[in-house]
């Protein structure tokens, strides 16, 4: 166990070192990715299942926003042996994490089960012990996170909404300077 | 060429794998949102799952073929339903007979437990929450690709004098 979490937190301080070492913005965005979801898998093995799966989905929209925002910049072509090497590795980076995956959906219960009512020395035993019969809710995570903590919930919105909002407005102002030169040159 | 590729999408293979995939993706955000306080999920977590099944439907298709499905105005409304339906759970809780703020108000009873329609009000705070992340990162995505487009349009009039 413990040295499984090694090797995974290894990886993950190399890709660290990848993404901030490198000198073209796709790999480094490529290399943070990896960051990501080596996190997500140490959360898998670290019994939390419920912030491995908002780690993988932010991840993937935060990658893709990323590689979308920077692709075309300034990337070079690939030569056909730089090609078949990443083809290689793909290969065997997909295959890596579909053997973590059968790994770790063997180690799930089954459907409808509630997954953390088997580590009985956890010091939220007493959310355990307690959360179903004073919520109703059997997944203990989202009773916290939704009654016993709901005021960090409704913060965490709140910043979401923020951002959001910045973001709007922030670049609609810039996305439209290319109209507004326009719209100068005819006056 | 890479305007093209903004607003038309990539080829048709990965268009019709993504038409495909797209009610498999938001049929799995749909159940991580409606079923995150029995099993792990929950609003949080299937709003990104949701909001990744129309950056697919974008990514593949176009700016225009993503937002057919999920208009700007839509996502930006349905953003605040979803913050003002998490707070009035919050006030529902001060307001039914004197409780505190965030109280939950709806008591399950014991036969209900492990069932959809338990946890009191803990499912509509995760359909709350589902539709405002959901909606919020999509409206994200559409800014910075718009923003994108606006820059590609920029880089090509200084390219031609």
């Amino acid at each position: 166990m413990i040295e499984v979490l090694a090797i995974l937190i290894l990886l993950s301080v190399i890709a660290a070192i990848v993404a901030v070492e490198t000198e073209e913005l796709l790999p480094a965005v490529i290399a943070l990715g990896a960051v990501g979801f080596l996190l997500a898998i140490i959360f898998v093995f670290l019994a939390a299942p419920d912030v491995a799966i908002v780690q993988i989905g932010v991840e993937v929209i935060s990658l893709v926003i990323l590689i979308r925002a920077t692709l075309g910049r300034d990337t070079k072509p690939a030569t056909p042996r730089r090609r078949i090497f990443g083809t290689i590795v793909g290969v065997a980076v997909v295959g890596a994490i579909g053997l973590f995956g059968v790994r770790i959906f063997t180690e799930f219960p089954g459907f409808g089960s509630p997954v953390m009512d088997r580590f009985v020395d956890a010091p939220s035993v007493t959310y355990l012990l307690d959360g179903l019969s004073s919520v109703g809710a059997p997944n203990i995570v989202t009773a916290v996170l939704l009654d016993f903590r709901a005021y960090d919930t409704l913060g965490e919105a709140t910043v979401l909404f923020t951002a959001v909002l910045g973001a709007l407005v922030i670049l609609r102002r810039k996305a439209r300077v290319h109209g507004d030169k326009e719209e100068d040159g005819k006056k | 060429m890479k305007a093209d590729r903004h607003t038309e999408g990539m080829g048709i293979i990965v268009k019709t794998v993504a038409r495909w995939l797209k009610g498999f993706i938001l049929l799995y955000g749909i159940y991580l949102v409606l079923y995150g306080h029995i099993t792990p999920g929950g609003g949080f977590a299937g709003g990104v799952v949701i909001s990744c099944a129309f950056i697919l439907l974008t990514l593949a298709g176009g700016e225009n073929h993503g937002l057919r499905f999920f208009p700007k105005t839509a996502s930006s409304t349905l953003d605040s339903m979803g913050l003002l339906l998490f707070l009035a759970i919050a006030w529902l809780g001060t307001w039914w007979l004197g409780g505190a703020f965030f109280k939950n108000v709806i008591s399950t009873p014991e036969q209900a437990y492990f069932t959809l329609f338990s946890g009191g009000t803990i499912p509509l705070s995760n359909i709350g929450l589902g539709l405002k992340v959901a909606s919020s990162l999509f409206l994200v995505f559409t800014v910075l690709a718009a923003f994108r487009l606006a820059m590609d349009a920029a880089d090509k009039d200084e390219d031609e004098p």
